[in-house]
C-alpha cells in the first residue's frame, strides 16, 4: 500500500475514534463542560495534560529545531519540562484546593476585583490565540504533505473536527479524546525513533542510542565530525547567542509553561488536592518520554539528511542511475520540494547539492509561476540567492515528518507519523479553544456582564464562543506570523510575564492586594508585548544581539517581564492596604488540603 | 489549629525551597550556566559531553524525580499535620 492510502486509513480511523469518544462523553452541565465534573483520575488527567501540552510544535517542529540548532535547541527541552516543576510545587495543588473553574476566577476572587478578573481574561485570550494559531498551521502542514491537499484545506478540515468534539463535549469530551490522542501521538513518535536507534546503534532505546558507542563511534560523534567537515558549528557546542540570552529564554519558557491557562485548568479536573500533585507527576512522566526522545530523533535526522543530500546530483534518481560515481538524489527530497518545504538553487552550476552553513537565498522559497523547471528539473525560485556556499533550503518543520522517509522506513510508519502529528495539534487546539470559550462564557458573561444568565444559557454561550474561536484560530493558522514553534514561543513570554507572578503572589502572600496585582500584570503585558512587537513586526531588521534590550532577545524577554511584574506588584502593593480579612482567610485555607470538597461547591 | 497550620505551612515552604533549589541547579545551572565546564567530562561509554547531556536528557529526568519527591513528601506532611483530605 502507498503512503497516501495508509495515511488516509490512519486519519479516518483516528478521527473516527475521537468523534466516537466525543459522542460518548458529551457534556450536559457547565461543571462538566468546564472541568469535566472534577471526576478525572490522576492517571487519565496526566495523559490528557501531556496531550494537551504536547502541541504541533512539540511533535512536528521541536526535533527539527533541535536538529538544526544542536545544543541551542535545549532551551525548549528544559523550558517545556522544567515548567512542570513550578506548576507542581507552586500552583496546581493550591488552585485545585481553591476549586473553581478558571484562572480568572481565582485571580478575580483572590484580588476581590472585577478589573483584575477582566485583565486576566484579556491575558488568557491573548495567550491562547497566539498559541492556537500554530496548532492549526501544524494540522495544515500535515494534511498538505500526506494527503496532497493545500495547507488551507488542511486547516479547514482540522477546524471542522476540533469544532465537533469541543462543542459537544467541552472539557469532558476533550479530556477523554486527549487520552486517546496521547496514545496515538506517543506511539507514532516512538516507533520511528526505535527503528532509527536500532539501525544506528543496535539499541532499542533512542535516549541511549544517539550517544552510544563512545567518543568516536557514536552517531553524535560522527555527526560532529560531519559538522566540522562542512563548516557547521559542532552539534553539542553553543553556536552564537550568549549564555544570558539562553538563560532568559529557558526561564521564560519554564515560567510560561507554568502560567499557561490551558495547562493550569487541567488540574481543576481531578477530585482531590493530592490527585493534583500525582497528576502533575504522571503528566511530566508522559511528557518526558517524548521530550527525551526528541533530541535522539534530531541527531538521527540531521545525520541522515546531511549524508543523503550532500553532493547528490539533482537530476539523477536512484532507480535509473547506473553510474556508481554519481550520487543520486533521494526521492523524498523531490516530494517535499513539490510542496515547497525544500528548495534548491544551483549556484555553482555543477548540478549537485552543496550543503553548507547559512541561508541559500533570502527569505522563504517563492517559486516562479507556471511550474518553471531549471536545467536539472528543480523548481525555479525568484528569491535572491545569498553569498553563502549553501544551495539547499530545508524547512525545519519537516524533520520529524520526513524522517521515516529519509531513513527508508516502511510506508505505514510514515503514515503513523502523520496521524501522530494531527493528534498532537488537535489535542492542544481543543484545550486552548476551551480556555477561550470559558473565558468568554464564564468569566466575561456569567461573572461579569450577565450575572443572571441561566446554566443552560451559559452552556449555549460557551458553545457559540468555541465556534467563534475556531474560526479566528483557523484564519490565524492560514496566515500565521512565523514558524510554528516560534509563534508558540511568544505565548510563553506573555504567560510568564502576566499570570505566573500574580498567581504565585496570590497564594504565597496574604498581603498582596488588587492594586499591586493589576499594576504588575499591566506592566508585564505591556513590556513583553511591546518588545515582541518592536523586534518582530515593526523593526525586524533590529532583531540582532546588538540591539536587544539588556542583551536578551524577544524570545527570552518574558523573563524580564516576569521580574518586572514581581517588582511592580510588590512595590505598588505595599502602598495600598492589605486585602480584607475574609480574603486572607481564603488564602490560608487554600494552603491546606483538608476540606477541598467544601471549597469546590460553586 | 491556627498554630498547627502555620507550622505545616513553614514545612511546606522549606520543602518547596529545597526542591526549587535542585530544579535550578539541575536545569538552568548544569544545562546553561555551567554547561561549558561540564562538557570537559564525557560520560563513559558514550559520546555525550556531560553539560550537553544534562541539557537534553539529565535535567528532564531530575525534574520528574523532583515532582515525585514532592508528591510523596507532601503526603507525609499532610498526614503529620492532620490536614489530609477525607476519603469520600
Amino acid at each position: 500500500m502507498t503512503v497516501q492510502v495508509w495515511t488516509t486509513l490512519f486519519v479516518v480511523l483516528t478521527f473516527g475514534l475521537y468523534t466516537a469518544i466525543a459522542w460518548w462523553t458529551r457534556a450536559s452541565s457547565t461543571r462538566e463542560f468546564y472541568v469535566a465534573g472534577k471526576g478525572v483520575s490522576p492517571l487519565a488527567n496526566g495523559m490528557a495534560t501531556a496531550a494537551d501540552w504536547m502541541s504541533a510544535a512539540s511533535f512536528i517542529s521541536m526535533a527539527g529545531i533541535i536538529a538544526f540548532a544542536g545544543y541551542g535547541g535545549s532551551v525548549y527541552l528544559m523550558g517545556w519540562t522544567g515548567g512542570y516543576v513550578l506548576l507542581a510545587v507552586l500552583l496546581a495543588p493550591f488552585l485545585r484546593k481553591f476549586g473553581k473553574f478558571t484562572v480568572p476566577d481565582f485571580v478575580g476572587d483572590r484580588y476581590e476585583s472585577n478589573t483584575v478578573r477582566f485583565l486576566a481574561v484579556v491575558c488568557a485570550l491573548f495567550v491562547s490565540f497566539t498559541y492556537v494559531a500554530g496548532q492549526m498551521r501544524g494540522v495544515g502542514v500535515v494534511f498538505g504533505r500526506f494527503l496532497e491537499v493545500p495547507v488551507e484545506t488542511g486547516v479547514l478540515v482540522g477546524m471542522a473536527i476540533v469544532l465537533f468534539y469541543a462543542v459537544l463535549g467541552g472539557m469532558k469530551g476533550i479530556t477523554y479524546t486527549q487520552v486517546a490522542q496521547y496514545c496515538v501521538l506517543i506511539f507514532a513518535f516512538m516507533v520511528p525513533a526505535i527503528f532509527l536507534s536500532l539501525r544506528f546503534s543496535g539499541l532499542p532505546i533512542p535516549q541511549l542510542g544517539f550517544g552510544w558507542g563512545g567518543e568516536e563511534a557514536s552517531v553524535l560523534a560522527k555527526l560532529e565530525g560531519l559538522d566540522r567537515e562542512l563548516g557547521f558549528t559542532p552539534y553539542t557546542e553553543q553556536g552564537g547567542g550568549n549564555v544570558l540570552n539562553l538563560f532568559a529564554i529557558t526561564l521564560a519558557l519554564m515560567v510560561g509553561t507554568a502560567g499557561l491557562p490551558h495547562v493550569i485548568v487541567r488540574f481543576f479536573t481531578v477530585p482531590k488536592v493530592r490527585d493534583a500533585r500525582t497528576s502533575a507527576l504522571w503528566a511530566l512522566l508522559f511528557i518526558a518520554l517524548l521530550y527525551t526522545t526528541a533530541p535522539a530523533i534530531a541527531v538521527f535526522a540531521r545525520y541522515n539528511l546531511m549524508e543523503s543530500v550532500r553532493d547528490a546530483s539533482w537530476s539523477v534518481s536512484a532507480e535509473t542511475n547506473d553510474d556508481p560515481s554519481i550520487k543520486p538524489l533521494p526521492e523524498w527530497v523531490r516530494s517535499w520540494e513539490d510542496i515547497g518545504l525544500i528548495a534548491w538553487v544551483d549556484k555553482d552550476g555543477d548540478g549537485a547539492v552543496d550543503y553548507a552553513p547559512g541561508a541559500a537565498f533570502v527569505g522563504k522559497p517563492s517559486f516562479a509561476p507556471d511550474e518553471t523547471r531549471g536545467d536539472h528539473g528543480e523548481r525555479v525560485l525568484v528569491n535572491e540567492p545569498t553569498e553563502a556556499k549553501n544551495e539547499l533550503y530545508v524547512d525545519r518543520d519537516i524533520m520529524v515528518l520526513a524522517n521515516p522517509e529519509i531513513s527508508g522506513l516502511p510506508n505505514w510508519v510514515v503514515a503513523l507519523v502523520a496521524a501522530g502529528g494531527l493528534a498532537a495539534a488537535l489535542s492542544t487546539a481543543a484545550g486552548l479553544l476551551l480556555v477561550v470559550s470559558t473565558s468568554i462564557s464564564h468569566d466575561l458573561l456569567k461573572r461579569g456582564l450577565l450575572p443572571n444568565i441561566s446554566e443552560k444559557g451559559e452552556l449555549r454561550a460557551a458553545r457559540i464562543a468555541i465556534v467563534g474561536a475556531v474560526v479566528v484560530a483557523g484564519w490565524l493558522g492560514i496566515d500565521p506570523p512565523g514558524f510554528v514553534a516560534e509563534v508558540v514561543a511568544f505565548a510563553f513570554g506573555l504567560a510568564a510575564s502576566t499570570f505566573f507572578p500574580v498567581i504565585v503572589l496570590g497564594i504565597f502572600s496574604t498581603r498582596m492586594n488588587k492594586q499591586g496585582a493589576a499594576a504588575g500584570m499591566i506592566t508585564g503585558l505591556l513590556f513583553t508585548a511591546s518588545a515582541i512587537v518592536w523586534f518582530r513586526f515593526l523593526h525586524p531588521e533590529l532583531d540582532t544581539a546588538k540591539h536587544w534590550w539588556f542583551g536578551i532577545g524577544p524570545k527570552g524577554i518574558g523573563s524580564v517581564g516576569m521580574l518586572l511584574n514581581f517588582v511592580v506588584s510588590v512595590a505598588v502593593g505595599a502602598c495600598f492596604p492589605a486585602p480584607s480579612a475574609s480574603t486572607q482567610d481564603m488564602v490560608r485555607a487554600i494552603r491546606v488540603p483538608k476540606g477541598a470538597g467544601a471549597a469546590a461547591s460553586h | 489549629m491556627q498554630q498547627q497550620h502555620a507550622r505545616y505551612w513553614r514545612r511546606v515552604l522549606r520543602l518547596t525551597g529545597v526542591l526549587l533549589g535542585v530544579w535550578f541547579v539541575a536545569g538552568l545551572g548544569a544545562g546553561v550556566l555551567f554547561k561549558e565546564q561540564l562538557d570537559a567530562i564525557t560520560i563513559p561509554g558514550t559520546g555525550f559531553p556531560l553539560g550537553f547531556w544534562m541539557a537534553q536528557q539529565g535535567s528532564i529526568l531530575v525534574f520528574v524525580l523532583i515532582i515525585w519527591a514532592y508528591a510523596r513528601k507532601m503526603r507525609a506532611l499532610d498526614r503529620d499535620a492532620g490536614v489530609e483530605e477525607d476519603d469520600q
